[in-house]
C-alpha cells in the first residue's frame, strides 16, 4: 500500500513538473523584451503595466538609450528596439528592419527671465539659432526686440543651457535649427550630441530644467512634458507658415498631421507646414526585424502595440505625450504585414 | 630546530613527527629524501608556544607515506591538512590571478574598442582640441585638461586642509572632541557623490558665483594675466566649482589616512623632541611628518585617484562644455569621466564610440602613471632617508 502510494506520488509530482515546464515555456514566449530610447520609457512602462493587467502578457522595456537600443535589436537580443531619431529608409533596408512611430513629443525652449510670463516671449528659428551659436549674447539684442515689441527685455547676458548627454531631444532641437538657420547647419549640424559653440550642459531634461531654473536670464530646451510639470516659462515659436504658436497638444498634432506618413515613416517633424504646427516636434520610433526567427514573439510584440494604439491614447496624454493621429495608426498597422516568419507569412493577422 | 635535533637520527619521518608531538603539514619524497614542514605542536608538548615552522630533512632509508601510523590520519593530521592547505592555496592564487586577468582583459578590450580612433589620430588625440560628433572629428584635449585641472585644484585645497584636520585630531584636539570629529569627517566620505553634485549645483554654485566669482571679476577683470583666469560667465559652474566640490569629496579620504599614520608616530620620538624644547610646529614638521611621509603620500595619492575618477558630482557642476577657449577657471569645461557618462549611451557605433573608449583608455593610463609616479617618489624618499642616516 505504502509503496503504491509512493509510486503514485512520484508519478503525480513528475506530471506536475512537466506541466510546470510546459507552462513556463509558454510564458517565456509571451515575455516580450524591448530596449532603447529613454524619452518614451515612462510611457512604454505605463503601457506595459496596463497591458499586463488587461491581458496577463509581460512586456519588459529597458531604457538604455537610442543607440544602445539600435545595437541590441541588430544583435537580436531584444524583440524590439526603440529610437528617438528615425533611421533612413536606406539604413532600414540594409539592416532588414522595419520602423514605426508610437507617439509624438514636443520640444520647447524655456527661459528664466524676470517679468516674462510663460508663452509671452516670441522667438523664431533664426534668432534661436543665433543665440545658440553665440552670436546673440544679450537679451536686448535688436533681433529679439524686433519680434517682441511690447516686451521690456533686460540688457543682461544670455546664459545658454543645453543637454550634456546625447539625446533624442537634442537631435530634434538641432535638426530644427539646421532647417531654419543656415549658419547653424554649416557650423554645427544635427545629431544626438553636437559640438555646441556656447553654453553649459545639463544632464537629462531634469538637468537642463535645473540649470534654467537656477540661472537668471537663461534659455534652454526640454521636452514639453517637463516644461509643463515644472511650470517653466516656455516661449512662442514662429512656424513655417510664419505664425507664432504656443506649444500644446493641438499644435504638436497639427505638426504630425502635416507629414507624409504614407510614403515613409522616416519623418522628422521639425518646421512642418500648417498654420497651427509647432515647429520642434519629434516622433519616437520602434524598430523590428522584418524576417522573424521568432514569429510568436514578434506577434506578441505587435499585439502589444496594437493594444497601445487602441487603448493607450489616454495614458499617453496624461503623461504629456501626443498620440499618433488615427489615420497614421492605420497606416502603421497595415505596414506590419511586412514582418514575416521564415515561410514568408505575416506574423500577425491584420 | 634545537629541540628536534635529538630526533634527527630517527630515519622515519612520520614516527619522528609522532614521537616529538609535532604535526607534519607537508610530506615530500623525492626518491632520496623525505622532507616535511612542521606546522604545529600536538597536545603532548605542553610548554610549546606559538607556531613553529621547521623544515626537517631526513636521510633514507625511510618508509613510504602509506605506512604512516593510522592514528595521525584519523586525527585529521597529515593528509587532510595537506589537502585543505592545497585547496586554500589554489583558491587564493585563483583570486589573485582572476583579478590580474580581469585587469588585462579590461585593458585589452579598451584597446580594441579604441583602435579605430587610435589608428586615425594616434597620440595627436591628446592635444587635438575638437569634439564634433556630427563631423566625426574628435580630440581629447579638453577632457584631459578638465580632468587634470579639476584634480589639481582639488589637491591644492584638500591637502593642506586634510593636513590640518589630521594634525588637530592627533596632536592638538582635546580628548572629548577627537571621536565625534573623527567620525564626522569619516561620514563625509559616506555621502554619495550624486548628493555632492546636486548640492554643488543648487547650493554651492550660486554662492560661489555671487560671493567669489563676481567680486573677483570686478576686482581683477582688467588685469592682463589674472583677468583671463577669471573671465567667462560667473554662474558658479565650471572648472573651479568642480575642483572645489572634488576637494570636499577627497578631504575625508586624505584626512583619515593622515590621521591614522600620524597616530603611529612613536610617542618616544615626539616626547624627546618636546623634551629638547621643540615647539608643537617643530615636532610636527621635523618629527611627525618625516616619520609618516610614505603614509601621507599614500593618502594623497588615494585622494588623487578618487578625484581623477569621480564622475557624477563633476558632471553636475563642470558645465560639460567641449570647448577650450581661455585658461579661465570660471569657464565651463568637461572631464573624461563626465564625457563618458554623458555621451556613451547615445554615441553612434563607429568613430564617436571609439573616441570615447580611447578617452577611457587615457584615463586608465593617467591613473596608472600617477600610481607609478607615487611609487617612484616613495622609493626616492626612502633612498634619501638612507643616505642621510
Amino acid at each position: 500500500m505504502q509503496i503504491r502510494e509512493l509510486r503514485f506520488f512520484r508519478a503525480a509530482s513528475l506530471a506536475v513538473c512537466i506541466a510546470a515546464g510546459a507552462t513556463s515555456s509558454a510564458w517565456a514566449q509571451t515575455n516580450v523584451t524591448g530596449a532603447g530610447a529613454s524619452f518614451p520609457a515612462p510611457l512604454y512602462t505605463k503601457w506595459a503595466a496596463e497591458y499586463n493587467k488587461a491581458t496577463g502578457h509581460r512586456i519588459n522595456y529597458q531604457s538604455v538609450g537610442s543607440s544602445a537600443g539600435l545595437k541590441q535589436i541588430e544583435a537580436k537580443t531584444v524583440d524590439f528596439g526603440a529610437s528617438d531619431a528615425p533611421l533612413t529608409d536606406a539604413a532600414l533596408k540594409e539592416k532588414g528592419l522595419l520602423q514605426f512611430p508610437t507617439v509624438i513629443g514636443g520640444i520647447v525652449p524655456i527661459v528664466n527671465l524676470k517679468g516674462v510670463a510663460p508663452g509671452q516671449l516670441k522667438l523664431d528659428g533664426q534668432v534661436l539659432g543665433n543665440i545658440y551659436l553665440g552670436k546673440i549674447t544679450h537679451w536686448n539684442d535688436p533681433a529679439i526686440m524686433a519680434i517682441n515689441p511690447g516686451l521690456s527685455l533686460p540688457s543682461t547676458a544670455i546664459a545658454v543651457v543645453r543637454r550634456a548627454d546625447g539625446s533624442g531631444t537634442s537631435f530634434g532641437f538641432t535638426h530644427y535649427l539646421s532647417r531654419v538657420n543656415a549658419e547653424w547647419k554649416a557650423k554645427v549640424g544635427e545629431g544626438t550630441s553636437v559640438n555646441w559653440p556656447v553654453g553649459v550642459g545639463g544632464k537629462g531634461n531634469e538637468g537642463v530644467a535645473a540649470f534654467v531654473g537656477r540661472l537668471p536670464d537663461s534659455i534652454g530646451y526640454v521636452e514639453y512634458a517637463y516644461a509643463e510639470k515644472n511650470k517653466m516659462t516656455h516661449v512662442q515659436l514662429k512656424n513655417s507658415a510664419g505664425r507664432f504658436v504656443q506649444p500644446s497638444e493641438a499644435s504638436f498634432k497639427a505638426a504630425a498631421a502635416g507629414a507624409d506618413w504614407k510614403t515613409s515613416f522616416y519623418q522628422i517633424l521639425t518646421n512642418q507646414p500648417g498654420n497651427e504646427s509647432w515647429p520642434i516636434t519629434s516622433a519616437t520610433f520602434i524598430l523590428m526585424h522584418k524576417a522573424q526567427e521568432k514569429p510568436v514573439q514578434a506577434a506578441a510584440t505587435l499585439d502589444f502595440f496594437a493594444w497601445a494604439y487602441k487603448n493607450g491614447d489616454k495614458l499617453a496624454s496624461e503623461l504629456d505625450y501626443v498620440p499618433m493621429p488615427q489615420e497614421v495608426k492605420e497606416i502603421i498597422i497595415r505596414s506590419w504585414q511586412d514582418i514575416k516568419d521564415a515561410s514568408g507569412k505575416a506574423v500577425r493577422k491584420p | 630546530m634545537k629541540e628536534t635535533e635529538g630526533y634527527s637520527s630517527d630515519s622515519n619521518l612520520s614516527s619522528f613527527c609522532h614521537k616529538s608531538g609535532i604535526k607534519c603539514g607537508f610530506l615530500f619524497h623525492d626518491g632520496e629524501f623525505y622532507s616535511g614542514i612542521i606546522i604545529g605542536i600536538s597536545d603532548g608538548v605542553r610548554n610549546a608556544r606559538g607556531v613553529f615552522m621547521v623544515e626537517a630533512l631526513l636521510s633514507p632509508p625511510a618508509l613510504p607515506p602509506a605506512s604512516l601510523p593510522p592514528t595521525s590520519r584519523r586525527k585529521g593530521g597529515v593528509f587532510s591538512n595537506t589537502f585543505s592547505d592545497l585547496l586554500f592555496g589554489v583558491v587564493t592564487r585563483g583570486a589573485a590571478l582572476l583579478t590580474l586577468a580581469l585587469l588585462l582583459g579590461i585593458l585589452l578590450s579598451l584597446f580594441i574598442g579604441a583602435w579605430p580612433a587610435i589608428e586615425r589620430y594616434g597620440l595627436g588625440f591628446l592635444t587635438h582640441n575638437a569634439w564634433d560628433p556630427v563631423r566625426e572629428d574628435f580630440g581629447g584635449m579638453v577632457m584631459i585638461y578638465g580632468t587634470l585641472m579639476t584634480s589639481a585644484i582639488a589637491l591644492l585645497i584638500a591637502v593642506p586642509v586634510s593636513f590640518g584636520i589630521a594634525l588637530f585630531l592627533t596632536e592638538l584636539s582635546p580628548a572629548w572632541l577627537k571621536r565625534p570629529l573623527g567620525t564626522a569627517i569619516e561620514l563625509l566620505a559616506a555621502v554619495p557623490s550624486i548628493v555632492y553634485g546636486m548640492w554643488g549645483l543648487m547650493v554651492f554654485g550660486p554662492v560661489l558665483a555671487r560671493y567669489v566669482q563676481q567680486p573677483l571679476q570686478a576686482w581683477l577683470g582688467d588685469t592682463p594675466f589674472f583677468g583671463s583666469l577669471v573671465s567667462g560667465p560667473p554662474v558658479g559652474i565650471g572648472i573651479l566649482s568642480a575642483g572645489i566640490i572634488l576637494s570636499i569629496m577627497i578631504i575625508p579620504f586624505i584626512a583619515s589616512v593622515m590621521r591614522d599614520v600620524f597616530d603611529v608616530t612613536p610617542p618616544l620620538l615626539k616626547e624627546s623632541a618636546y623634551g629638547l624644547g621643540a615647539t608643537t610646529w617643530e615636532v610636527i614638521w621635523k618629527i611627525v611628518l618625516p616619520y609618516t611621509r610614505a603614509g601621507v603620500l599614500g593618502g594623497i595619492m588615494l585622494g588623487l585617484g578618487r578625484a581623477l575618477g569621480e564622475t557624477m558630482a563633476v558632471t553636475f557642476v563642470i558645465g560639460n562644455m567641449n570647448q577650450l577657449r581661455s585658461p579661465s577657471l570660471f569657464e565651463a569645461a568637461n572631464s573624461i569621466t563626465s564625457a563618458l557618462a554623458n555621451e556613451f549611451a547615445e554615441a553612434a557605433p563607429g568613430m564617436h564610440q571609439a573616441a570615447l573608449i580611447y578617452l577611457g583608455l587615457i584615463l586608465f593610463l593617467i591613473t596608472f602613471v600617477v600610481l607609478v609616479f607615487s611609487r617612484l617618489l616613495l622609493l626616492r624618499l626612502q633612498k634619501n632617508e638612507g643616505t642621510r642616516a
